[in-house]
């Protein structure tokens, strides 16, 4: 069987009918380099190395995978383990295409790094990549964000980049895209944009799963060792789908292999409740690239709510919605309500306190065991809860039942 | 031919350069800016250029990001902004109006039903800046085929290799964007921007209108006479953004077009 990976996506960035690099004039010549640079210092020996030893020696990796097996004695069916991307430096999946991309940006002579980000943790790790190679840095925020993620702001500020407030429209993660590319364009010569997940124009869909494949690399193996077979099923939280993808890569061509992405539900699933792109998307365009969209009545990006700021997105990684159209990937969604009891659950039972974002795929993993005895799932433990802990604590108390 | 091909046409014939601007359809609300559409023709302004607001304008500078809020925010549509179109058409059958925005309120309504509406609300041309030629088969050659022009921007980035792309499948005019940035940036400057006027005309025989960072009448003049004209965009939007009223917007269009006109 052909390797999906070699042959997805195609040249020009199309994930069946979505991707491409839908790009105003401006911007186009700057992602046509990126594009080629990538090109070719992925086939760079010199390159490849650069990055290992960073991992390695920066980064911490490998990051173990765990058994919870209290979580999964207290569920009752399947056996739960989680790979731990929140034991990678800066506590999350994030800095993994983060210093990749500051890697790429030294290669071609660029001397800044710049990107939105939602939770901040894509900003924090961007931040870290620009002071290790001592580039400049501009993330741009939105003022919800910024008030709700604030221990992620102080770090940015800390690494030394500038955060810049976006106020306009729902003040979260999309304006944030919006207000991000605007800047970029007219500096577009000496900065590299780092886009934070598996979204956007070509060929950034391609190289952040590329860049994020070590984490699915990895964990295959280690689930061999520690339990001599695959796992049945392997999940991951889907945002943007970044740390989805990575984990995903190291499996898609396993076809006894299950996997499943789990959407935010939010509060309910009406639109503007939620951020579940997968379940209730249809076709569009936003950002430079095709994919599924959540759209209000006029056909506009909708609103869209989650506890979790990272997964607060009303578009979704082209691959993602190209996996959902031939069925290799189930999509599925956790309410904010599930995620809770998973972060509170994962924490008590387990010593993990896990990011919003991943607590939606520890939830799946916690609903479905019931379901599946004596099977085996692996969920993407994308981030550590740090963060989070302030702003669930001062709004929902120390369990569920407070 | 089309109402920009007549316009051109006739522009030539005169002696004239064309005057275009641009304003965020349905900004600040849907009257008001109807008003100011339909006094730009008057003002001295050849083509209408309108913004069809969109939620994550990546193109575009914060004037014209803010006007699209505003003008979301009062209710504009995709069909609000063609029915805007077809008001200003009951009053005026000659004057070009072209749609610039993005492609996903136009993707989401269906390309067939929005050509038809939009021919029929009296569209000439459309400015899509988020399809690249290499999309063209979404957009671009069913406009064609309807009969509305489909014109492309050139930049300064845009090098030799890619030109001939950009040009192949436009028509009504070439829209070069002066400054290597995002609408509402710094000020264009005409001795820079000639030469690359030279390189785009070499490649085509459509007109070729430069814009993005022009402000001020002298600016309009500079630009417009080592052009085929010029667009103004940003200015005219800040002083809506002000609270200016029709009348005192205008005024400051027909400074502007008299500028442009000068050349
Ligand atoms: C810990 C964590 N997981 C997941 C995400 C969502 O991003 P993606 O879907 O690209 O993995 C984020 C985003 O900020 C995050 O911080």
């Amino acid at each position: 069987m052909a390797s999906y990976l070699k042959s997805t996506p195609t040249r020009d960035g199309f994930f069946g009918k979505y991707g491409g690099a839908m790009l105003p004039p401006p911007l186009i010549p700057h992602f046509k380099e990126i594009g080629e640079a990538y090109d070719k210092l992925s086939k760079s020996s010199e390159f490849v190395r650069d990055l290992r030893y960073i991992r390695k020696h920066f980064q911490g990796r490998p990051t173990p995978i765990s058994h919870f097996s209290n979580l999964s004695d207290i569920c009752g069916g399947a056996q739960i383990y989680g790979k731990r991307e929140d034991l990678n430096h800066t506590g999350a999946h994030k800095l993994n295409h983060c210093m990749a991309e500051g890697l790429l940006a030294k290669y071609m002579g660029k001397t800044k790094l710049m990107a939105e980000t939602g939770a901040g943790q894509h900003g924090v790790a961007l931040a870290t990549a620009a002071a290790y190679f001592g580039m400049e840095c501009e993330i741009h925020m939105g003022e919800i964000d910024i008030a709700k993620e604030a221990p992620n702001v102080t770090r940015m500020k800390l690494l030394g980049a500038t955060v810049v407030p976006v106020g306009f429209g729902g003040r979260s993660l999309k304006e944030a895209v919006d207000s991000a590319f605007g800047a970029y364009i007219p500096q577009a010569d000496t900065t590299l944009f780092a886009i934070g997940s598996v979204v956007g124009p070509h060929p950034f869909p391609l190289m952040v799963r590329n860049f994020q494949h070590v984490v699915g690399i990895e964990a295959r193996e280690q689930f061999m060792d520690m339990t001599g077979g695959l796992p049945d099923m392997v999940t991951a939280c889907v945002g943007g789908g970044s740390n989805a993808m990575g984990l995903f890569a190291g499996f898609i061509d396993d076809e006894e292999v299950s996997l499943h992405g789990v959407e935010p539900m939010g509060t309910s699933s009406n639109l503007g409740d939620h951020a579940a792109t997968i379940s209730f998307g249809e076709d569009g365009d936003i950002h430079g690239f095709h994919t599924l969209l959540l759209k209000d009545k006029d056909g506009e990006p909708a609103p869209v709510h989650t506890i979790a700021s990272g997964l607060d997105y009303p578009g979704v990684g082209p691959e993602h919605a190209h996996l959902s159209t031939t069925g290799r990937v189930n999509y599925t969604a956790a309410n904010d309500k599930e995620a809770l009891n998973a972060f509170y659950a994962l924490s008590r039972h387990e010593g993990i306190i896990p990011a919003l974002e991943s607590a939606h795929a520890v939830a799946f993993a916690m609903r479905e065991a019931k379901n599946n005895p004596g099977k085996s799932i692996l969920l993407n433990l994308s981030g550590r809860g740090d963060k989070d802990i302030d702003y669930v604590t001062e709004t929902f108390g120390y369990s569920v039942d407070d | 031919m089309t109402r920009i091909d007549r316009k051109f046409a006739q522009l030539n014939a005169q002696g004239r350069k064309a005057f275009v601007t641009y304003i965020m359809a349905g900004d600040p609300d849907f009257e008001t800016s109807l008003e100011i559409v339909r006094g730009l023709p008057a003002a001295g302004v050849d083509i209408i250029e309108l913004g069809l607001p969109f939620t994550d304008p990546m193109a575009d500078g914060k004037t014209i990001q803010l006007a699209g809020q505003r003008a979301l925010a009062a209710g504009m549509t995709l069909q609000r902004t063609l029915d805007l179109a077809a008001e200003f058409r009951k009053t005026d059958d000659t004057t070009p109006i072209v749609l610039m925005g993005y492609y996903n309120p136009i993707h989401s309504r269906g390309v067939d039903s929005f050509l038809a509406a939009a021919k029929q609300a009296g569209v000439d041309g459309l400015i899509i800046v988020d399809l690249p030629p290499e999309e063209d088969g979404e957009l671009c050659i069913p406009a064609q085929k309807a009969g509305i022009n489909f014109i492309r921007l050139a930049t300064p980035t845009t090098d030799e290799q890619r030109l001939p792309k950009v040009l192949q499948n436009t028509s009504g005019f070439v829209y070069y964007v002066s400054i290597n940035g995002i609408t509402g940036a710094a000020e264009a400057q005409a001795g820079s921007v000639a030469p690359e006027v030279a390189r785009i005309k070499a490649g085509t025989d459509l007109p070729v209108i430069v814009g993005f960072g022009i402000k001020a009448p002298q600016n309009a003049q500079d630009i417009a006479g080592i052009a085929d004209g010029c667009v103004v965009g940003s200015a005219i939007i800040d002083k809506i953004a002000q609270g200016q009223n029709p009348d005192q917007v205008l005024d400051f269009v027909k400074s502007l077009a008299d500028g442009a006109h000068r050349a």
